[in-house]
């Protein structure tokens, strides 16, 4: 039996049939760990003795009967941006080397308090920063499907981790497409819930008004549950939403007879990888045969949607990273040139060139004689696409598109042009421009046996709808079973 | 303390006449920045806490601390302050107002911005009443914005290295801005006295400017009388006293009239007031000002007031200084002085109702203590009936002389509210009311006041226990006089010769002979009818 391989809802009903305890659970995915490590690099930082205590507690729990949590137990890495309680979080950055925050994120605690053991600290690009995990400031995290290709990013880590079956579920956060497109090129379910669905209180700030926490995982049942653990109002974060959250495992089965499907038409460009688009227009295929009605809508002002993402998340970001100065925590590097100096060689030494670039840019947009030209611009733009949305949910209750243009492309293929990798998040980020729920899930493979994603986007905290939509679509097809083959090292 | 109003009111007149001889042709144009450190219990964004004196760094938390990922969670009680005084200065609250960040690099600062308001700040409109030489004036006000406070950075103390300690860090603000309506020093003063008296009132500022609790920057600028154009203006910061604000003003303005008047031009620019030099400095131009890029703050929803809120605050407002201070001359009939200074500070207001409260209920009515054997009863003491007003106005006196010279030299006045009052109001006003009532002299009412300070005794006791209930029973005194007329029949000749400067030892023999408790107008009366009739 491959523990490390099985889906959390398995794994649950295994550990309260007594089949198997969370220790050897944990332990299994700590070894897959170790096994798989050195060609993957999924994780910064590894918590197998704390990991193994919990799993110990959590049998405790099990034992004792009565317990229906279903992530109890259950083997979990955290993207590195999110804050543990005595456990180096980073956010990839040489910058937050050695911190080790004194608090839980809010997601954190909610998988602690639901009997989830934490095993690492999952690989990303520095402060999220990135399309690929080529932008850790500590390591290339590689694709378990080809070594040689990039996992997505920016948690990509998260997502690969999940698919080499180092955890049975990973968190990761998505601020323009870093959940689904890693989730899209590692073939797991990949998922950005509504903006203020989940708290952010405790993740490594990007851009405040686009981050949001999600779940990565092997099918969209145990997307549901992670979801259903993180999920919630918290009166830590002022930009959570106070709505109740649904049993999103209860509705799964529901099926998809009667949903309306949108297709938007600016999200099938010239340009995409042929397979790319087959792949998404046999799912819809057989969506429609599922006895969804598709049709097919237009959202105008796609097209503005990098140019203003650019802009806001930038703007915000040379703000929060404003923080990291040497003076309280994290790096500090000396110099005899005093306050001043301490500052310029502190960010000079420790953020990366994507992360510089971002605050340069993000700091221009906020100056003075720019503002209205560039950020107020932007966000116009952004109020534009937010009713692009709005108005294609009147017609629809899902609109479905690719995650990405392309399946995983190569390490260091997209490194020297930042506005090529820019444009690889064009399907995803408008999401996040519009607070909407998104999903990815697997939806075929090229011809190179690479994973293929496929986008289901959803109206405001409608993320039961996306995911029962997801979920009729996975149990007529066969891609989420599909693990990738790691040589060993 | 409201009692030093004499001493500025010197000072201001000082500075006024220099200020006028300074500016010549020219007239100032003067709009104040005033912060002031709310007195909620904890931050504006956080738990902490906001008490003053704790040990560096004790009173913080990730939060305000500025450590990664973590958000800012809005302190109700922040936002009723800022609408208090926003009622209380007739500003519009705006039913939707935003936060935002003001970004720049500073040790103190530990998430290098600082949460503020910019574009739609919680009120705006609104003004502030003041009276200069008996002339009312209303000082508008552009905007008030609530904001977090920084920590500070302390500097020698520790080798070569700076020090941060981050207690102070998030510490709710108002920052009270003022349309540029003033127009010289005493304009400026009593706009700050004035506004300052408000924040207290409210019980929302302790107004503290020593210790930094309600602090002051300055935008001046001058131009020709009669112009309507505004000059370049000069900010000046660092004003941490009145005498600050006042010196440096006047200084600020000598040396812009100086600049123009010799044909120079003035340089838009921040300028810091050093105190010890009595002078402003220039701190940077206008070309290196900061751009604070400041944005929407995206970790904090749009402030949305609600007008039930805004109602319900208005109805828990205070009577506020202005209307106190008419009320005071109306209603017990006190000189606008008097009632300035007993209203400038809302505790001195009260205690000065308490006192005067317990006179009207109590005077002339327990005469404490056993006086001498039939020295009460048919004295000609004035009635206490309908002595309400004459006594408002001796409890003034006693307020406004003693009980607050009390205050200020056993330095009572640093809190915003004066808790442990030296003498409680009901015993000043039952001592003034023995006085009114004749029951002792006002001479003695200074002893028995000195003996309440040190004893903490009711002023009944004290009299009874020292027996110092003033004799003005007629026939007592009467024949304490033959007493004394009789054993001194030399001088009462002296004196009937015309030798009547020796009425003087007359009477203090006869308060000799009455252990000073003699009814001092009832001695004289009689001596003057004895010594004149025979």
């Amino acid at each position: 039996m491959d523990l490390a391989n099985l889906t959390i809802a398995e794994a649950a009903s295994k550990l309260r049939r007594g089949e198997c305890s969370s220790v050897e659970l944990t332990r299994a995915v700590l070894a897959r760990a170790h096994a798989v490590e050195p060609r993957i690099h999924s994780f910064l930082a590894r918590c197998d003795d704390t990991a193994v205590a919990a799993a110990a507690d959590a049998d405790a729990r099990l034992a004792r009967g009565g317990d229906a949590n279903p992530l109890t137990g259950i083997p979990i890495a955290l993207k590195d941006v999110i804050a543990t309680r005595g456990v180096p979080t980073t956010a990839g950055s040489r910058i937050l080397e050695n911190f080790v925050p004194p608090y839980d994120a809010t997601v954190t605690a909610r998988l602690r308090t639901s009997g989830a053991v934490i095993v690492a600290k999952a690989n990303c690009d520095e402060f999220a920063m990135g399309s690929s995990t080529e932008n850790s400031a500590f390591a290339v995290t590689c694709n378990p499907w080809d070594v040689g290709r990039v996992p997505g990013g920016s948690s990509g880590g998260s997502a690969t981790a999940v698919a080499a079956a180092e955890c049975l579920g990973a968190l990761g956060t998505d601020t323009g497409g870093s959940v689904r497109l890693p989730a899209a090129f590692c073939g797991v379910v990949g998922m950005k819930p509504t903006y203020g669905r989940v708290s952010r209180y405790g993740v490594v700030a990007y851009a405040s008004s686009l981050d949001q926490v999600g779940p990565l995982t092997r099918d969209v049942r145990d997307c549901a549950l992670l979801l259903g653990a993180i999920a919630g109002h918290d009166p830590l974060d002022s930009t959570s939403v106070d709505t109740p959250v649904p049993d999103y495992a209860a509705g799964l089965d529901a099926g998809v007879r009667g949903l309306r499907i949108g297709l938007p038409r600016e999200y099938f460009v010239a340009g995409m990888q042929p397979e790319v688009e087959r792949s998404v227009r046999a799912a819809v295929r057989t969506l429609e045969g599922l006895g969804a009605a598709v049709t097919e809508v237009s959202l105008p002002h796609t097209r503005y949607g990098i140019a203003a993402y650019y802009l806001i998340a930038t703007a915000e970001a040379s703000s929060n990273l404003a923080r990291y100065d040497g003076v309280k925590y994290g790096r500090r590097s000396q110099g005899n040139g005093g306050l001043l100096e301490m500052y310029r060689r502190t960010r000079a030494e420790g953020f990366g060139r994507e992360v510089k670039r971002r605050i340069m840019l993000g700091t221009y947009a906020l100056s003075a004689g720019y503002y209205d030209a560039y950020y107020l611009k932007a966000q116009k733009v952004r109020t534009l696409i937010r009713r692009d949305f709005a108005a294609a949910f009147e017609r629809c209750d899902v609109l479905v598109t690719p995650v990405a243009a392309t399946t995983a492309f190569p390490i260091g293929a997209r490194t020297a042009d930042p506005l090529q990798m820019y444009l690889t998040d064009v399907c995803t980020i408008p999401v996040n421009l519009a607070g909407l729920p998104g999903l990815s899930l697997p939806c075929g493979f090229d011809g190179a046996g690479l994973p293929i994603g496929l986008q289901i986007i959803g109206a405001p905290f409608a993320e039961e709808t996306v995911l029962r939509a997801a979920h009729a679509y996975e149990q007529a097809t066969e891609w989420h079973r599909r693990r990738p083959q790691i040589g060993a090292t | 303390m409201s009692t030093s109003g004499t001493v500025d009111r010197a000072a201001g007149a000082a500075t006024a006449a220099a200020e006028r001889e300074a500016l010549g042709r020219f007239e100032a144009v003067i709009g104040l920045e005033v912060h002031a450190q709310l007195l909620t219990h904890a931050k504006i964004f956080c738990g902490c806490s906001t008490a003053f004196g704790a040990p560096p760094n004790a009173n913080s938390c990730p939060v305000c601390l500025g450590m990664p990922g973590v958000l800012p969670v809005l302190n109700r009680r922040v936002v009723e302050f800022a609408i208090r005084l926003a009622l209380a200065t007739g500003c519009t609250v705006a039913r939707s107002s935003r936060w935002a960040r003001k970004n720049y690099f500073y040790p103190d600062l530990p998430k290098g911005y600082q949460i503020s308001m910019y574009e739609l700040p919680i009120a705006t409109g609104g003004g502030v009443d003041i009276v200069v030489d008996g002339a009312a004036k209303r000082v508008g006000l552009t905007r008030i914005h609530m904001e977090e406070d920084a920590g500070k950075n302390i500097h020698d103390a520790h080798g070569d290295a700076s020090l941060v300690d981050l207690n102070r860090a998030g510490v709710p603000l108002l920052e009270i801005v003022s349309e540029p309506d003033i127009r010289s020093i005493a304009e400026a003063g009593a706009y700050l006295r004035t506004l300052r008296a408000l924040v207290q009132y409210l019980e929302i500022c302790d107004g503290n400017m020593e210790e930094g609790s309600f602090r002051c920057d300055a935008n001046v600028s001058i131009r020709p009388r009669g112009a309507t154009a505004l000059g370049v203006k000069v900010e000046i910061k660092n004003l941490n006293s009145f005498r600050a604000v006042e010196k440096a003003l006047a200084h600020e303005i000598g040396r812009q009239a100086e600049v123009l008047g010799g044909g120079g031009t003035i340089v838009q620019e921040t300028r810091l007031w050093d105190a010890e030099r009595e002078e402003t400095r220039a701190m940077r131009t206008k070309e290196h000002a900061h751009d604070y890029r400041y944005f929407p703050d995206p970790d904090l929803l749009p402030l949305v007031v609600d007008e039930r809120w805004v109602a319900e605050i208005r109805g828990t407002l205070p009577e506020l200084p202005a209307a106190r201070r008419e009320r005071f001359v109306a209603e017990y009939g006190l000189p606008v002085y008097d009632a300035e200074v007993l209203t400038a500070r809302r505790d001195v207001a009260d205690y000065f109702e308490a006192a005067v409260k317990s006179t009207a209920a109590e005077a002339g009515a327990k005469v404490a203590g056993k006086p001498p054997a039939g020295a009460a009863a048919e004295a000609e003491t004035k009635p206490a009936k309908g002595a309400a007003k004459p006594t408002a106005k001796a409890v003034s006196n006693w307020v406004m002389s003693e009980l607050l010279r009390v205050v200020r030299e056993q330095r009572l006045d640093d809190a915003l509210t004066i808790t442990n009052w030296p003498v409680p109001p009901a015993d000043l006003g039952r001592l003034v009311g023995l006085v009114e009532a004749a029951t002792i002299s006002g001479k003695i009412a200074k002893t028995v006041w000195s003996e309440m300070l040190a004893s903490g005794k009711a002023p009944e006791a004290i009299v009874a226990e020292k027996g110092l209930v003033q004799v003005s029973d007629r026939g007592a005194l009467e024949s304490a006089v033959d007493g004394v007329l009789a054993a001194n029949p030399d001088k009462v000749a002296e004196y009937r010769g015309g030798k009547t400067k020796l009425f003087g030892f007359f009477v203090g023999q006869v308060m000799k002979a009455t252990d000073g408790a003699g009814n001092p107008q009832l001695v004289n009366d009689l001596l003057r009818a004895k010594l004149g009739g025979t």
